[in-house]
């Protein structure tokens, strides 16, 4: 079940909304998730999803899932846009339909931080300026295997 | 890499890279011959190899398609992707 999927076409929030359609949903929470025009007080000009698509669809599932064991949920969507996008363009779509709307908003928020979190995709800034950096990565170029020091941390997961 | 070293086999796996590895190693995938036994083994020696930042805490690591642990033993035909910070949603 593509509960959680990857797309590379401009995402369609009223047709995912459609497949959410339940009688006895008396709540429907969204999240849209865009691609703003500013990070970190720099200009961003367009940015790059890029996935670990088989990871990142099967993890994604696993968020969805958990979410319905957590609350009491009637259908959940999740998609992510992947490739080139512009600013102003949808990047990711959350939907929840429940019988309530406490577990609608708690579980839309649960999987959208989930899936920041979790999920194997990775977002490349093109900035203004010309210059671009793969978002949360810029510690990251500055370590060399030079400053390696003692054993191997215990396993991240 | 071929051949022991102190008793040590290599074996041949398979490294897919992404975001910044992608960018920084210039390769979406490649073939290893490596006598490294964990995963933690084989990324201490792709970054010393290939001059790719070594952050074991910030970084992850899939083998065959599942999130892994750095102690986790490598097998002959494995496929590995380091994963670095995620930045979805």
């Amino acid at each position: 079940m593509d509960l959680f999927r990857l797309d590379e076409r401009p995402l369609q929030p009223e047709r995912e909304k459609e497949r959410l359609a339940d009688p006895r949903a008396g709540a429907l929470a969204t999240f849209e998730g865009w691609v703003r025009c500013e990070n970190g007080g720099r200009e961003v000009a367009s940015l790059v999803y890029q996935a670990y698509r088989l990871l990142a669809e099967k993890e994604g599932g696993r968020v969805i899932e958990e979410a319905h064991r957590r609350y009491s949920l009637l259908a959940a969507r999740c998609v992510h846009r992947v490739g080139h996008l512009a600013v102003g363009e949808l990047a990711v779509w959350v939907g929840v339909a429940a019988g309530h709307r406490e577990a609608a908003f708690a579980a839309c928020r649960f999987i959208i931080d989930q899936v920041k979190a979790r999920v194997p995709i990775w977002k490349l800034e093109r900035y203004a300026s010309g210059s671009a950096e793969w978002v949360g990565s810029a510690a990251l170029q500055a370590v060399s295997i030079s400053e390696a020091k003692g054993p191997l941390p215990r396993p991240r997961r | 890499m071929r051949g022991s070293e102190g008793g040590q086999q290599s074996r041949t796996v398979f490294v897919e890279y992404f975001a910044l590895f992608q960018e920084l190693r210039g390769l979406d995938r490649e073939e290893v011959e490596t006598a490294a036994r964990t995963a933690g083994d084989l990324y201490r020696e792709l970054a010393s190899r290939f001059s790719l930042p070594y952050a074991p805490d910030a970084v992850g690591v899939a083998i065959n398609d599942e999130f892994a642990g750095w102690s986790a033993e490598l097998q002959p035909g494995d496929r590995i992707v380091l994963l670095a910070p995620m930045s979805g949603g």
